[in-house]
């Protein structure tokens, strides 16, 4: 049976973990198996910017997909950037099998306030439902409530809900009967 | 459904060319990319993207700067923004100096890009519902393929739509290049008769005998040359309507038989002797005054009160000037797609030019100018310098010494021999020159005996 596979990639606290696998169980409706953690992406690591490259780690990513993978989540501590911006909170493949969030900007911490874990929880559900939904063909919404906004700062984040505006639901189911219906 | 617009990015990096491709195809761009400057124009040649993202340093033959002028080049609207990763002073004024839209520094914050996309989109967006616009006002001042929105000219189409359905014969006056056709046509497809031939005859172009065997046909042996039977342009419009061009230079004996047609409704072929009854509605054009023709004695009377049951008088363009700047728009849009050109539109000061420049030949000669226009423009937007040919008309026309010592005639010959060795005997292009259609040049071709 195929399933969508959850990674950590470096050491993730596993009760995010947890909430993200039911999390991607109730949006998509996939079973959802987790996969040994990955080393932590040492090669992916920028010393000048002080980052990890996302291209880098996808890459590595595609190699460690297993064939039955419907998609592959993978989930960081590490902070991501791709060169022309100066950070992501996640990436994914359109219509592809790999996407990856980072938890890095997602805690209080990152911006110098006390920690909130129900905060941080629903953001990383957000980021987590926002790139799974990429590699199901969705594009960004402009329904500031739906999760698939894009959210270029953390106020932009918190903003969102975690679950998909009506027209994002539509889409989505269309993409799945087009994808696994062949229809 | 709105096509989704398209973006190119353009950076010899692999790297950073394919994540910012795949950040923007989250944002639901169709996104191109190029790993040179080289094979950036190549994709540019093929379309027009809504942004092009250049990086500034780029190894082999052309830089981001020279990409983007190349760019300009093909297409003069395009929204270009110079990538760097070398945050200078100079070079960001060299960018913008050269119509860069913005010129941004990686990495950036994502907020910037986003907000900078989505202004150069809703800039795009607003251009396309231009012309959209612009295509919807041409369809609203257009009837049956002529585009107007002058008052007289809505007084014409008015007219059309109530004399469509008659048989009554029509006069349509008009300068070479109104468009006299075009409003025969329009009375022919709006009436009942539309489903029936529309036949053409342009009586300047041909001889006297030649034109009363094409009118009216000709039995086999009717002259030499005669080997079959052959049907008249009468006989064909039979149901229909037929259209006789330059009717004011028709001769003498061709009038009297036109007449026995309007009259009766019945003529022989040439050489033939069965009465032949036809139903057609004759449509005649001339840019003569026939009643001063009828004045003269070349133009019978009688003819004349025939033809003129209902009278169309087409103002010229110069008395329309309102309609340049939309007939302009509709030549650009329908030629530069005949003509396989990306020219999409036209600088205010060309249209000014346009709209200073006193079109002798009319609509006519406003469509051969921007069929050269569209032919010679390195851009997308048609500007005043590709139009400078008519201030060359213009001045070429001021520069001549006027002669005072020669008869109008004489003066009409000369013209047309230099115009015609000009052109090397082209008909076409001389008639476009003297603004005159190429009926009316090959009559009086005919009238002087000028050698081609």
């Amino acid at each position: 049976m195929t399933a969508i596979y959850l990674v950590a990639v470096g050491k993730v606290d596993d009760e995010i973990l947890t909430g993200i696998e039911v999390c991607l169980w109730q949006t998509f409706g996939f079973t959802t198996r987790r996969l040994n953690p990955l080393p932590d992406p040492a090669p992916a690591y920028d010393p000048q910017r002080q980052q990890y490259s996302v291209i880098a780690i996808m890459k590595d990513l595609l190699k460690q997909c297993p064939g039955d993978a419907i998609r592959l989540l993978a989930v960081t501590e590490r902070d991501l950037f791709i060169p022309m911006l100066s950070f992501v909170f996640g990436q994914a493949q359109l219509r592809g099998k790999i996407a990856i969030i980072s938890l890095a900007r997602l805690r209080q911490e990152f911006y110098g306030l006390p920690a909130n874990s129900m905060l941080f929880i629903s953001r990383a559900l957000k980021e987590t439902v926002h790139e799974m939904g990429h590699t199901f063909g969705l594009t960004h919404c402009l329904d500031r409530d739906c999760p698939m906004s894009l959210s270029t700062n953390i106020q932009q984040v918190d903003i969102k809900g975690e679950t998909f505006c009506a027209n994002c639901t539509i889409l989505l189911r269309e993409n799945l009967r087009q994808m696994y219906l062949g229809g | 459904m709105k096509m989704p617009w398209e973006i190119l990015v353009v950076d010899d990096e692999e790297v950073m060319r394919e994540s910012l491709a795949a950040w923007l195809r989250e944002d639901g761009y169709v996104v191109d990319t190029a790993a040179s400057g080289r094979e950036a124009l190549d994709k540019t040649r093929e379309k027009d993207y809504a942004i092009y993202f250049i990086d500034l340093k780029m190894p082999g033959g052309i830089d981001g700067i020279e990409t983007m002028m190349e760019i300009r080049k093909l297409h003069a609207e395009a929204a270009i923004v110079i990538i760097t990763a070398y945050a200078t002073v100079d070079t960001a004024i060299t960018a913008m100096k050269e119509g860069a839209q913005e010129y941004i520094v990686k990495p950036c914050n994502p907020s910037e890009i986003s907000l900078l996309v989505s202004r150069i989109i809703k800039i795009k967006n607003l251009q396309r519902e231009n012309v959209i616009l612009r295509q919807k006002l041409t369809r609203q001042y257009s009837f049956q393929d002529i585009i107007s929105k002058n008052a007289k000219m809505h007084e014409i189409f008015q007219l059309i739509q109530e004399i469509a359905s008659l048989r009554s014969t029509v006069l349509i006056q008009g300068e070479s290049g109104t468009g006299k056709e075009l409003i025969a046509r329009a009375i022919h497809f709006s009436g009942e008769r539309a489903d029936k031939p529309f036949i053409g005859v342009s009586c300047a172009a041909l001889a006297e005998t030649l034109l009363e065997s094409e009118l009216f046909g000709h039995e086999k042996g009717a002259f030499t040359g005669a080997v079959s039977q052959k049907k008249g342009k009468f006989e064909l419009a039979d149901g229909g309507t037929i259209f006789l061009d330059e009717i004011g230079d028709i001769a003498a004996k061709l009038q009297l038989d036109l007449l026995r047609v309007l009259q009766e409704r019945c003529f022989y072929r040439v050489g033939g002797s069965e009465e032949l009854h036809v139903d057609v509605r004759v449509i005649a054009a001339t840019n003569v005054d026939l009643q001063d023709a009828v004045q003269a004695g070349k133009f019978r009377d009688d003819l004349y009160y025939r033809l003129n049951v209902i009278n169309i008088r087409i103002p010229a363009l110069r008395e329309r000037r309102e309609d340049i700047p939309l007939l302009a728009r509709h030549f650009i849009e329908r030629l530069s797609h005949e003509l396989g050109k990306e020219v999409g539109d036209i600088t205010e000061s060309a249209l000014k030019l346009l709209l200073d420049y006193d079109w002798p030949g009319n609509v006519r000669e406003l469509e051969n100018a921007v069929e050269r226009a569209i032919v010679t423009c390195r851009t997308g937007v048609l500007a005043e310098d590709d139009f400078a040919f008519l201030n060359h008309n213009k001045l070429e026309r001021r520069g001549w010494a006027v002669p005072t010592s020669m008869t109008l005639e004489e003066v009409e010959k000369e013209v047309i021999a230099a115009t015609l060795q000009r052109t090397q005997g082209n008909i076409k292009e001389a008639a476009t020159i003297l603004g005159i259609d190429r009926s009316t040049l090959y009559e009086k071709i005919k009238k002087y005996n000028i050698e081609r």
